[in-house]
C-alpha cells in the first residue's frame, strides 16, 4: 500500500524538462538542430525530434545552442585560505582537499555563469607526492558537503619538475632548510621509495589477514591512499611540463605494476605522444601557456592537436580562477592551432575530461542516462562570442544570465545599505583603502 | 651618386612593394571594401579601393576568399625586456631606484626575442613595451621579475614587430613616463610566501610619504625647466631631471596604472595639478570617475576583460563589460595583455569585450587606431589609408574569432614570417614516426 502512494509522488516530484529548437552539440556527434529532454535530473532524451513527455516544461532554444556542462579538470577554487598545499612534505598522501571545500568561494559562480558544471579541484603542486582531490558540482548555494559530485572517481596528485624541487633549494626570501628532493632525479626517488614502502606495508595486511603474523600492522593513512594507486582504484593526476619527467614517471608507474590516469599542464605532451598513446595516459593541459618558466619554454599551442592526432585522449582545462570562466574559447583554440575539427575541440572540455576521470558514463556528453548538466548559449559554444545564458546541473537550474542582470539593482541597494550601516558603527581608521587585485599567471597549485 | 639612389630605390621597390587584390578590406576609418585591391608601394599603402590597376612587375597577391585588416597594437607589454618571466637573468624590466625618469625601455629590447613572432603569429604588428612589470595594484611585485617598486619608472617604447635593430624598430622611442601612483596599499604579496596583510596606519603613512615624494618630485623637474629655460649661470645639467622635461613640455604622457576610482581620481587630479599629460592604464572600477574621464578626454588602456573582477561582489560580468560602459560614456580607450605571455591573445581581450557588449567597430578602433592615436603614431600606422606604413594582415575570416587562421602579414611593406619556434616544435613533432 505505501509502496502504491510513493510511486506518484515520485513522478510528480520529477518534472519533465524539454528544450526545444535549439541547436545541439552533444560532443559525441555533429550540431543539430533538436530538442534535449530531462527529468530528475538525467537526460532522458535527445534528437532532431523527440516525444515530449505530457505536463513537460518547454524552454524555446531557438536561435540559441545547447552544449553538454564545462568540465574542467584541474582547478583550485573553492578551497580555504592557502590550504591547497600540504607543503611541509614530499608525500602528503594522507591528506584530502575534501577537508578544506568552500562552498561560499564566489569563483564558484563565476565559473557557473561560464558554463562549468564540474571541476576536480586538486591539491598543489608542491610534493612530489601531493593530496587527494575533490569532484564538485557548481551548485551555486548548497553546503560543501552538497557540492561533491556523487559516484566521482578517488584520485590523487602527483607532481614533477620544478615545483616539487623547489624546496629542496631553498633561497634567502624562502627562508626555508632544504628539502629532499631537490633535482628530477631525486623526484624519480621519491616515487620509487614511497612505492617500495607501500608494497611492504600491503604483504604485512595480506599476511596478517593470511594469519601468517599475529599482530595486524598499525593503519598508515598516507600508505592507505598510496595502496590504492596500486590497486587501481585511486587514479593518479600528474602535474607535468616536460617530456622527460613524463616519461619517467610513465616507467615508474610500469615498474609498481600501475597505470597514470592523466598528466596535468603536459606541456611537451605533443614531444611523447608516441609512449602517452602505449601507457594509456591521458593530456590535461593548458591552450597556450609558454614563456613563465623554463619548464613551459617549449610549451605550444598545438599540444592539443598533435596529441589527439597522435591517439592521446586530450582535454584542456584552466587551474585558474579567471581562465575558468572561458574554458569554451580555450577548447576553440585548438581548430586555430592544428585544425582540429568543432568536435574534437568542444570535446576537450566536456567529453574528454570526463573520460580522463573517468566519470563519462555520468557527465560529459548529451546522451540519455547521463546527467542533465547543460549550457544554453546565444552563439556556437566555440565562438569567441559565446555567452551562457541558462546553466543546468542534474536538470537543476543553476545560473541565469536575465535573472542575474535583473538582480542587481536589488544586490547593489543592498550592498550600500551595509555599507551605511558600517559607516556608522566603524571609527574612521578602520575603513579600508582599496584592496589590490591580483595579476599574472595564476596559481597552479604553488601560485606559480 | 644620382645612380647609387635610384639603384637602392629600385631594389626596395621590390622588397617592400605588392598588389593585394581580391581582398575585403576593413580600413578601420573607414567603411568595409568588398572586393577591393591594396596597392603598397615601398612599405607604404599608396592606393586601396575597387578600381586600382597593379603596375607592372609588382608582386600580385590574389586575397580571394581573405580579409585585410590593419595590425593591432598591444598597449602593454615587456617584449623585447623580459623572456621567460621568472627567471631574472632574462628580465631587464624594473630598474632600481624611486625615481628614474632618464631609464628607457628601447635601448634594452632585443629584436630577436621569441615574443616578437610568437605575437604575430595572431595578427599584432606592434606592442607597447613598459620599462616595469604592472602587478598587483599598480605596484611592483611579480615573482622574479620585481626589481624594485620604483615611483617614476622609465620610458615607454612603442615597437613595430619586425626589425634588425631596437632603432629599427622603434617607432616611438619615447612613448610616454611610467608612474607607480602611490596607493594605500593594505597588504603585499610575494611568492611563495603570498599575502600579507599591512596595518591600515602603516600603508597610510607609506602612502602619505609617498605621494609628498612624488609632488616634490615634480615640483624640482619644474624648476629645474625653469632654470634650464633662463640658462642661469650656474646651470648644472641633471640627466634624471632632464628625462622629465617631455612629460612637463607635454609632449610626453604620464603612464599611470589607476584601477579603482579613488587611484584614477588622485591621478587626474596630480597631473592637473602639474599640467602634465595623462594616460590611465589598466582601469578596471572607474567608479563615478568615469564622467570625468570622458570629460577630460584622457586615454585609457583597459584592465584585461579576460581578467577576474575586482572583488567578491562585483558583477560576474564587470570586466568582460567595462569596454563597452567606456565606449558608451565616449571614452577613448585601447586593450592590452600587460605581459608577454598572453600578448598574442589581444584580439580574444577583444573579442570578449564584443561578447559582452562593446560594438564590433569600436572593438576594431581600440585595436589599432586608436590605440596609435593615444602613443602619438597615428600618422604612421593604425588603419589602412593612403600614406600609411603597410602595418597589415590577411585572414581567412574574422580574427577575434578562435578558429580564424592569419595567413600573411606585412610590416612596413615587408612580408613578414609566420613562423616561429613553437611552429617549428609543431611540425618536428608532428612528423615523428
Amino acid at each position: 500500500m505505501k509502496w502504491i502512494l510513493v510511486l506518484p509522488a515520485v513522478l510528480l516530484a520529477q518534472e519533465s524538462t524539454v528544450i526545444q529548437n535549439a541547436t545541439v552539440y552533444t560532443a559525441t556527434k555533429s550540431a543539430f538542430v533538436g530538442s534535449v529532454a530531462f527529468t530528475g535530473g538525467k537526460i532522458t532524451a535527445v534528437g532532431g525530434k523527440i516525444i515530449v513527455p505530457p505536463g513537460a516544461k518547454i524552454v524555446d532554444g531557438t536561435g540559441l545552442h545547447v552544449s553538454p556542462g564545462i568540465i574542467d579538470s584541474h582547478s583550485h577554487i573553492a578551497v580555504q585560505g592557502f590550504g591547497v598545499n600540504e607543503g611541509s612534505v614530499s608525500v602528503s598522501s594522507m591528506v584530502r582537499i575534501t577537508d578544506v571545500i568552500d562552498s561560499e568561494d564566489i569563483a564558484i559562480y563565476r565559473a557557473l555563469a561560464g558554463g562549468v558544471t564540474t571541476a576536480n579541484i586538486l591539491h598543489g603542486s608542491a610534493n612530489a607526492i601531493g593530496g587527494n582531490n575533490q569532484l564538485i558540482k557548481m551548485r551555486w548555494g548548497v553546503t560543501a558537503g552538497e557540492l561533491m559530485m556523487e559516484g566521482g572517481t578517488k584520485s590523487i596528485k602527483f607532481a614533477l619538475g620544478e615545483n616539487p624541487k623547489r624546496q629542496g633549494n631553498p633561497t634567502p626570501q624562502s627562508g626555508g632548510v632544504a628539502r629532499y628532493p631537490a633535482t628530477r632525479m631525486g623526484v624519480e626517488d621519491i616515487y620509487r621509495q614511497a612505492f617500495t614502502e607501500t608494497r611492504a606495508y600491503q604483504k604485512a595486511k595480506a599476511d596478517f589477514k593470511a594469519g601468517k603474523t599475529t599482530m595486524a600492522p598499525r593503519t598508515d593513512l598516507k600508505l592507505e591512499a598510496l595502496a590504492e594507486v596500486l590497486e587501481g582504484t585511486r587514479l593518479v593526476h600528474c602535474h607535468a611540463y616536460r617530456g622527460d619527467e613524463m616519461l619517467m614517471m610513465m616507467r615508474v608507474a610500469e615498474e609498481f605494476g600501475f597505470r597514470l590516469a592523466t598528466f596535468q599542464h603536459v606541456q611537451e605532451g605533443y614531444k611523447i605522444a608516441k609512449e602517452m598513446a602505449a601507457h594509456g595516459v591521458a593530456g590535461a593541459g593548458f591552450s597556450d601557456w609558454w614563456g613563465y618558466k623554463m619548464e613551459v619554454a617549449d610549451g605550444i599551442p598545438f599540444n592539443m592537436a598533435v596529441m589527439t592526432k597522435k591517439g592521446v585522449l586530450a582535454g584542456v582545462n584552466s587551474d585558474d580562477a579567471g581562465l575558468m570562466r572561458r574554458l569554451n574559447t580555450e577548447a576553440a583554440k585548438a581548430m586555430r592551432y592544428g585544425g582540429l575539427t568543432e568536435e574534437q575541440a568542444l570535446a576537450l572540455v566536456t567529453l574528454n575530461p570526463a573520460k580522463q576521470m573517468k566519470v563519462d558514463h555520468l557527465i560529459g556528453s548529451i546522451e540519455a542516462g547521463k546527467s542533465a548538466d547543460l549550457v544554453i548559449w546565444n552563439k556556437p559554444p566555440l565562438s569567441s562570442y559565446a555567452v551562457p545564458q541558462k546553466v543546468y546541473i542534474d536538470g537543476k537550474l543553476y545560473f541565469e544570465r536575465d535573472k542575474d542582470m535583473s538582480d542587481r539593482g536589488r544586490r547593489a541597494a543592498a550592498k550600500k545599505a551595509l555599507e551605511d550601516q558600517l559607516k556608522q558603527e566603524a571609527p574612521a581608521e578602520q575603513k579600508k583603502g582599496g584592496v589590490p587585485g591580483r595579476r599574472g599567471p595564476a596559481s597552479e597549485g604553488t601560485a606559480q | 651618386m644620382k645612380h647609387s639612389i635610384w639603384l637602392v630605390a629600385a631594389l626596395t621597390y621590390a622588397q617592400d612593394s605588392y598588389f593585394i587584390k581580391n581582398a575585403t578590406i576593413h580600413p578601420v576609418t573607414g567603411p568595409e571594401i568588398v572586393n577591393g585591391s591594396l596597392l603598397i608601394e615601398n612599405g607604404k599603402i599608396t592606393g586601396i579601393g575597387t578600381k586600382l590597376v597593379a603596375p607592372k612587375n609588382i608582386k600580385v597577391i590574389d586575397a580571394k576568399g581573405l580579409h585585410a585588416w590593419p595590425g593591432m597594437m598591444n598597449c602593454a607589454t615587456q617584449i623585447g625586456l623580459s623572456e621567460v618571466s621568472s627567471v631574472r637573468e632574462t628580465n631587464d624590466t624594473n630598474e632600481i631606484g624611486d625615481f628614474i625618469p632618464q631609464v628607457r625601455a628601447v635601448v634594452a629590447i632585443n629584436p630577436e626575442t621569441e615574443h616578437i613572432p610568437v605575437a604575430r603569429s595572431n595578427g599584432l604588428t606592434a606592442v607597447l613595451t613598459l620599462p616595469a612589470t604592472i602587478a598587483f595594484g599598480g605596484g611592483g611585485g611579480g615573482g622574479a621579475a620585481a626589481g624594485s617598486q620604483s615611483i617614476v619608472r622609465g620610458q615607454a617604447a612603442v615597437i613595430r614587430l619586425d626589425g634588425w635593430t631596437w632603432e629599427d624598430l622603434a617607432m616611438s622611442q619615447n612613448a610616454g613616463m611610467l608612474v607607480r601612483f602611490p596607493v594605500i596599499q593594505m597588504a603585499s604579496f610575494s611568492f611563495p610566501a603570498g599575502r600579507t596583510e599591512i596595518p591600515f596606519a602603516e600603508a597610510k603613512r607609506r602612502y602619505d610619504g609617498e605621494m609628498r615624494k612624488i609632488d616634490e618630485f615634480f615640483e624640482k623637474a619644474r624648476r629645474y625647466q625653469q632654470a634650464k629655460k633662463a640658462a642661469t649661470p650656474n646651470f648644472l645639467a641633471d640627466v634624471q631631471l632632464d628625462a622629465m622635461l617631455p612629460v612637463l613640455e607635454g609632449k610626453s604622457p604620464l603612464l599611470i596604472p589607476a584601477q579603482r576610482e579613488r587611484t584614477i581620481r588622485e591621478a587626474i587630479d596630480f597631473a592637473e595639478k602639474h599640467k602634465v599629460k595623462l594616460v590611465l592604464f589598466d582601469v578596471r572600477k572607474p567608479g563615478a570617475q568615469l564622467a570625468r574621464i570622458a570629460e577630460k578626454k584622457i586615454p585609457v588602456v583597459v584592465g584585461q576583460p579576460t581578467d577576474l573582477p575586482m572583488d567578491d561582489d562585483d558583477d560576474y560580468d564587470a570586466a568582460y563589460s567595462l569596454p563597452a560602459t567606456l565606449h558608451k560614456a565616449g571614452v577613448k580607450f585601447a586593450f592590452a595583455t600587460y605581459d608577454n605571455q598572453f600578448a598574442r591573445n589581444l584580439p580574444f581581450e577583444a573579442s570578449y569585450a564584443v561578447a559582452y557588449g562593446l560594438p564590433m567597430e569600436a572593438a576594431w578602433k581600440a585595436l589599432t587606431i586608436d590605440a596609435a592615436e593615444i602613443f602619438g603614431i597615428a600618422d604612421q600606422t593604425g588603419s589602412l589609408e593612403k600614406g600609411k606604413s603597410a602595418d597589415l594582415f590577411l585572414s581567412d575570416g574574422d580574427p577575434l574569432e578562435m578558429r580564424t587562421q592569419v595567413r600573411m602579414m606585412f610590416i612596413r611593406g615587408k612580408n613578414v614570417s609566420l613562423e616561429n619556434r613553437q611552429t617549428q616544435l609543431y611540425k618536428k613533432y608532428l612528423a615523428r614516426p
